[in-house]
């Protein structure tokens, strides 16, 4: 037996198998983020001092981060209604931009990274660096996933769309909703580290 | 399933994480995890280098319980047969639907966790470290100004849905064996399906009902001890429905059976027990000594380990195509339920006396455990019992792989869809795609030659 629904919607849910799963993972993942953003709130309020993000991180940096970041989120819909409309050269183009402005997040966060082990600043050195090590390389092991199904979907991934359009369509809708939330992330984590 | 590579991919990733932790007991220096099942802090962050593994581990199995509980919804949701609405389902689906929400909403906080202590103990982090800590006569190099509470409401955020995890399957087991043995459709079952989603929901805002003793305020231990009393109401509603369903019914007292209806009497000492440690005046005292050992097991030894052993039984055919054998199923019964008992009742007797669970020798060379020792020695006796009570069982279970009655697809005269399917069921599973036509449970139908009447079959 076929297992049904993994392209077309089923009629009373209105939804394909792969939408829900990454609805459901997503969920998932706003309790993981949610426990984080939990804990940072939990050590500023008990602590005696904490230091405004803006006065030891890289605020231009990030900014810079935010705005590629959301970038890619654009690219990645562009990406997404090329394939609805079924013109695959286009799709490449969105979808390698967004590959691409994925590295160019990572470049930044190098160099953010690096600048911070230069002047000593480690996740021991106190609570501050500590999550905010933690939840800048949590997300940048999201941002990292999302690259690595991107670049298959581009890649190798890409050779379903000669025999089923539809559901390769479907597969970057769900990759595409995985990169928004990781963006998405970083919208909530630039205000709490930097700015605050 | 939805997703079959998925559900291998969750299969790996539990195998994998067992294999780490198990591997921690033979690495050289410091050997496995030595903080504890609850893993607290600061115990767990400067305890020897297993504790690592066990979190690495712990992330594994973090994994495999997201993917699996991925899939176990997905499939819920869209691979029902044509016909099969919600509110057909069997209660064991719906019980199984519910543990899924809670595995794949409550496992992430701990995963949360455990990056942080992994943080704190690679990294050297101080996110559970407090300031000025002392081990050993040296105050601890880290930085402080960590909460080691915080790791407990992490972890509770899971513990607790966790144990409602463990309850939810076995409870929709009984409900199966109990319907299916009583032949009378269950009593109140769309109260027992609300009920459930109700405590699948207030599972998440009890959990700080572990944490009476650590002082984290009146209010705080009145909201939780609230929410805990409010919790209780649904599990004593299925309960009740249980009760009831038996009510009437002519009643086949086969070995699953046997089972389920050790169950409810267990399960409900468990439950009433539970409420003095749910009362924040009352937890004190008894906080962390054997009566908490003993309550929790009434949930889940005689609780979900007979609701288990019933659904082995119970599918045991479904699975195999042969019976188990019933004379050795009544001696692997009858030995476990008193044997149970043996091991589990004095803890409470222990546990009023004061005694700690974590005394190294169980309070022997402790003056004020010595008037209750004696209990320590029945439970002790009764748990080497116990276990010679399974020998039955494990006879049982492979002697009837090979020598059991031969049966065909649908020997308990079962109403749900899975007896539609031949035992054992081949590649995928039905011999051709099953419809629903009723409710699960269309047991003793009037003016029907037979007593029973499948969800699966047309008139």
């Amino acid at each position: 037996m076929e297992i049904p629904y993994t392209v077309a919607a089923r009629e009373d849910t209105g939804l394909n198998n792969g939408k829900i799963g990454i609805w459901l993972f997503l969920a998932s993942e706003v309790m993981l983020f949610g426990a984080l953003f939990a804990t940072y709130i939990l050590l500023r309020v008990g602590s005696t001092e904490w230091p405004h993000g803006y006065t030891i991180l890289n605020v231009p940096l990030a900014t810079f981060n935010t705005i590629v970041l959301i970038s890619s989120s654009v690219t990645m819909v562009m990406a997404w209604a090329s394939l609805m409309r079924r013109r695959f050269g286009t799709f490449r183009i969105y979808q390698g931009v967004t590959v691409l402005l994925g590295g160019v997040f990572l470049m930044v966060k190098y160099f953010e990274y690096s600048a911070k082990f230069h002047h000593e600043l480690f996740p021991r050195t106190n609570n501050f660096m500590a999550i905010y090590f933690t939840l800048t390389g949590l997300h940048m092991l999201h941002v990292i996933g999302g690259m690595v199904v991107n670049a298959y979907l581009l890649g190798p991934g890409s050779k379903l769309y000669k025999t089923n359009p539809e559901w390769f369509t479907n597969r970057v809708e769900n990759s595409g909703l995985f990169w928004h939330f990781v963006d998405l992330v970083w919208i909530f984590l630039f205000p709490t580290l930097y700015l605050l | 399933m939805a997703f079959p590579k998925i559900n291998m991919l969750s299969y790996q990733s539990y195998f994998l994480g067992g294999v780490t932790m198990i591997a921690s007991f033979f690495i050289p220096e410091g050997g496995a995890a030595q903080a504890g099942w609850t893993s607290y802090p600061p115990l767990a962050n400067i305890s020897g280098s297993g504790q690592t593994w066990w979190l690495i581990g712990m992330i594994f199995l973090i994994t495999s319980s997201l993917l699996g509980s991925i899939n176990f919804i997905v499939t819920t949701i869209q691979l029902r047969a044509p016909g099969l609405t919600f509110m057909r389902f069997p209660f064991f689906v719906w019980a199984q639907f519910v543990t899924s929400f809670l595995l794949l909403l409550a496992f992430p906080p701990l995963e949360a966790a455990g990056v942080l202590q992994l943080m704190d103990r690679v990294a050297g982090t101080s996110f559970f470290m407090p300031t000025g800590l002392v081990v050993s006569g040296q105050v601890a190099p880290n930085a402080g100004g960590g909460n080691p509470l915080l790791w407990q409401h992490l972890f509770w955020f899971l513990a607790h849905p966790e144990v409602y995890v463990l309850i939810l399957p076995a409870m929709g087991i009984v409900a199966e064996v109990i319907a299916n043995n009583t032949r009378k459709p269950l009593w109140g079952y769309r109260s027992m399906v609300y009920s459930l989603g109700f405590l699948g929901f207030m599972s998440f805002i009890v959990w700080a009902h572990h944490m009476f003793m650590t002082g984290m305020g009146t209010v705080m231990s009145t909201f939780f001890q609230t929410t805990t009393m409010i919790i209780s109401i649904p599990s004593v509603v299925i309960l009740t429905a249980l009760i009831l369903s038996l009510w009437g019914g002519s009643i086949r007292f086969t070995t699953p059976m046997l089972f389920a209806l050790a169950f409810l009497p267990m399960f409900g000492i468990g439950g009433l027990t539970g409420l003095p440690l749910g009362l924040s005046v009352t937890d004190i005292p008894l906080h962390d000594t054997y009566y908490v050992i003993g309550h929790f097991h009434y949930v889940v030894a005689p609780g979900t380990l007979f609701g288990l052993m019933a659904g082995i039984y119970y599918w045991y055919p479904k699975a195999t195509g042969r019976m188990m054998n019933e004379f050795l199923g009544k001696l692997h019964f009858w030995g476990s339920f008193v044997f149970m008992n043996l091991v589990f009742m004095p803890m409470f007797f222990l546990g009023l006396a004061g005694v700690s669970r974590r005394l190294f020798d169980g309070g022997e060379t402790y003056q004020f455990a010595q008037p209750a020792l004696h209990y320590n020695v029945m439970s002790s006796w009764g748990a080497w019992m116990l276990g010679i009570a399974q020998i039955p069982f494990i006879i049982n279970f492979f002697w009837s792989m090979k020598g059991g009655r031969k049966v065909g697809a649908n020997p308990w005269e079962a109403t749900t869809l899975e007896w539609a399917a031949p035992s054992p069921p081949p590649h995928g599973n039905f011999d051709h795609p099953p419809e629903v036509y009723r409710g699960p449970y269309e047991y003793s139908v009037p003016g029907r030659t037979t007593d029973f009447q499948p969800q699966f079959e047309r008139a």
